[in-house]
């Protein structure tokens, strides 16, 4: 870890709002990306000549095509219900990154362009033209959101920034101004089929590796399979999950849970990423077009369930999109969906997370368990906010709480939860969400980290806490990256699969 | 006919008529734009009811708002509850016979308007001292303020300082209803309490009164949360399948 060019924060035993210091974090500017990023994922290369009236059109074209947008636009009354909830204002005090700043940075330029009051009496309500300034805010602080929901909670509109930020990015990028990191992500995936840009060929060369290790380590032929046409389960996980640590103790995990149910289960080299960073970019045929992939790679393969692995925005995207974008889900009556789900098989749901998965077998007794493998770890959950504000899990509304916490419970034996406001709906971000996973960012996700770093440091305090589980790719990514900034092991940073994989018994059941 | 009773008859038309068409204008655009995709914040509930019963929870308690700042709930809905009783005991100007609820609510409705008072003065008080609060707050926030507390304190004025002529108002405004008009009783402080009035009413479709209407179209509280049992797809989106 390079000594940081920034203050890092410092954990206070009471979380504290800090006092408004504008314009603090207004040097922030992630990389752009660069003419051929843009252009491979059909953005204009660069900023376009006639940008100010191409985005108001652009804006109106929003306007139209989605009723967020507009209704947010116009229902904000600045109540302050917000303004202390995001994890980036209570880390830098800047007050445009109050969510109902970060949304006035558009809502002013609709007023002037879209409201009678803005048109006449700009000055009264704070409506602004669209100038270069305005357009670098607009990249600077919508790239300071993690789309993480937080602010929707509490809002008695139920007013989303996350809707706000995908918009201005929607309209940036429609413009030529698009961020290198997400973008270049976005061509890759859509190029290759996953993230890192892994190809087919070295996909097989690691998977193949894993096996080898987990038959040493444990003496079962456990598989990973790939691109296994027939197989019961299509499993997509985060790419991440095949390289980086500590994701690939999950990806272990899965594949050990899969093996003691005894039921056939393939990746894909197809569909090689559960992550879709359309989402980040707001962009629905971006979105869609990467969804397809796992619909194509379902229907090629002929698998009758399909399975999601340890990934938050992922999960979203799977949950509450899919069904929507390719059909993969149930009750449609159009051909297209019907498709697929006439293969799918409709006594479990789909798509299905890991965690629904292994519950079911754990609540069943069909996995063999040895809690006090896990004893030399005293545990807490960090709720992953896509998951906790964007999806479910289960057949009740919360089940996205319960059954990672009751999976941790049937695998080890020392468990606490972080403090009430920090967790469940209330959780924090990780700070590296929604496309900010990223080095040029560092400041922001060291930052927007400080609240989950306090929140983990009562309970390290109290209870001894030495590991973090997570269900998501980027939590992990990013908590492994910035703990070590506030003092922390990144050791602590896991998954919860990783916990199952620590304590499942292979071999006969005994 | 006196002057200022044509001028402010036609006041009450016009804004009338920008209140009915403005609002419902509004409506129709919300309800014609589509919600592409299920973005409920959840927990939410995953029926129809469950998501009527939310909704309820929301306009009633404001139970989103309670979550997030005690303060802020407090004044608001005092002055949101107040404001409502307020409504209420004015219906009797617009009835006869007067409803017996409307009746039974008078007195109620006589105290909201101290709620009203204090409500709209916390909030405006947020405005000055949470320094966050101020840092948003843009002049149309204070006016909006001001005018609120404008109407409700030139009304108490005309109950507890100077009575103005209640029964002349009554037949004014029950003549505007049946077009046959009849005089307003010409009192400073109504004049007053009336034009705010109408300025209210004006003002409300082209302002952030559209709260009201906005919260019953967020996506985020009002949709239900079951996307993977049922194929949720607007008509814009439904298009791209048949590429």
């Amino acid at each position: 870890m390079a000594a940081p060019t920034f203050e890092v924060p410092k954990l206070k035993e009471f979380s504290e709002v800090p006092a408004v210091q504008p314009d603090v974090m207004a040097h922030i500017k992630s990389f752009p990306a660069s003419a051929p990023i843009q252009e491979a994922i059909g953005f204009p290369g660069q900023l376009v000549d006639n940008w100010e009236q191409k985005a108001i059109e652009k804006m109106g074209d929003l306007l139209g095509k989605y009723r967020s947008f507009k209704v947010y636009l116009d229902a904000c009354v600045h109540c302050g219900a917000c303004t202390d909830k995001c994890h980036y204002f209570l880390g830098t005090g800047d007050p445009k990154n109050m969510p109902v700043a970060r949304q006035d940075l558009i809502r002013n330029v609709y007023r002037r362009h879209f409201t009678f009051a803005g048109k006449y009496f700009p000055k009264l309500v704070g409506a602004k033209d669209l100038t270069r300034d305005v357009l670098d805010q607009w990249y600077n602080y919508y790239h300071q959101c993690s789309e993480c929901r937080r602010c929707s909670v509490f809002c008695p509109y139920g007013i989303d920034t996350a809707e706000i930020t995908m918009a201005g990015r929607e309209i940036l990028d429609s413009i030529g101004v698009g961020q290198k990191y997400t973008n270049e992500i976005l061509g890759k995936v859509q190029r290759i089929g996953n993230n890192l840009g892994l190809p087919g060929p070295a996909l097989e060369d690691t998977l193949a590796g894993l096996e080898e290790d987990i038959e040493a380590e444990t003496g079962a032929p456990v598989r990973l399979p790939l691109n296994q046409k027939g197989a019961e389960i299509l499993l997509v996980t985060p790419s991440a999950d095949f390289f980086s640590e500590p994701h690939v103790e999950s990806l272990i995990g899965y594949a050990k849970v899969f093996h003691a149910a005894g039921i056939s289960w393939t990746l894909s080299s197809h569909a090689s990423e559960a992550g879709n960073f359309g989402l980040f970019i707001g962009n629905y045929e971006t979105m869609r077009n990467i969804a397809l992939r796992i619909r194509e790679a379902a229907l090629e393969l002929g698998v009758k369930r399909i399975i999601v692995g340890e990934c938050g925005h992922a999960w979203r995207v799977a949950y509450s999109f899919w069904n929507t974008l390719v059909g993969i889900g149930a009750g449609a009556d159009d051909p297209f969906a019907i498709q697929l789900q006439q293969q799918l098989d409709p006594r479990y749901p789909a798509p299905q997370h890991i965690c629904e998965f292994t519950y079911d077998l754990l609540k069943r007794g069909a996995l063999t368990i040895d809690k006090s493998a896990n004893d030399h770890r005293v545990i807490t959950f960090h709720d992953s906010c896509n998951v906790a504000r964007g999806s479910r899990m289960g057949d009740m509304p919360g089940g996205q709480f319960v059954i990672p916490r009751e999976i941790i419970k049937m695998v080890a034996n020392h468990y606490h939860d972080m403090g009430d406001d920090t967790i469940h709906e209330s959780t924090f971000c990780c700070g590296g969400g929604g496309g900010l996973l990223t080095d040029d960012l560092m400041e922001v996700r060291v930052k927007g980290a400080l609240p989950r770093m306090e929140a983990l440091n009562r309970v390290v305090n109290d209870h001894q806490v030495n590991f973090m589980a997570m269900i998501c790719a980027i939590c992990k990514a990013q908590f492994t990256k910035v703990m070590p900034y506030y003092g922390f092991n990144m050791s602590m940073v896991g998954g919860v699969h990783q916990l199952v994989s620590t304590a499942i018994q292979l071999g006969p059941k005994q | 006919m006196p002057v200022l009773t044509i001028v402010y008859a036609l006041l009450f038309y016009a804004a009338t008529a920008m209140l009915v068409i403005g609002v419902g204008y509004k409506i129709y655009d919300y309800a014609r734009t589509p919600a592409p995709l299920k973005i409920p914040t959840t927990p939410a509930p995953t029926t129809r009811s469950g998501v009527v019963w939310r909704m309820a929870r929301e306009v009633v308690l404001f139970e989103s708002l309670f979550k997030a700042t005690k303060w802020t709930w407090l004044f608001g809905w005092l002055f949101h509850a107040a404001l409502l009783l307020v409504l209420i005991r004015h219906l009797r100007y617009f009835q006869e016979p007067v409803w017996t609820i409307v009746a039974l609510a008078q007195p109620f409705g006589l105290y909201a308007a101290f709620g009203m008072v204090i409500g709209l003065g916390g909030l405006w008080a947020r405005r000055f001292l949470v320094d966050r609060v101020r840092y948003i707050s843009t002049p149309s926030d204070h006016l909006m303020l001001a005018l609120l507390l404008a109407i409700a304190l030139s009304g108490l004025s005309m109950k507890y300082v100077s009575h103005t002529d209640i029964v002349s108002l009554k037949a004014f405004i029950l003549g505007l209803m049946t077009f046959n008009w009849q005089p307003l009783p010409q009192d400073p402080l109504l004049m007053l309490h009336l034009f705010l009035v109408a300025t209210l009413m004006t003002i409300f479709p082209i302002s952030k009164l559209l709260h009201a209407p906005g919260l019953f179209f967020s996506p985020s509280r009002n949709q239900a949360d079951n996307p993977r049992e049922h194929r949720y797809i607007s008509a814009w989106a439904a298009k791209l399948d048949q590429k």
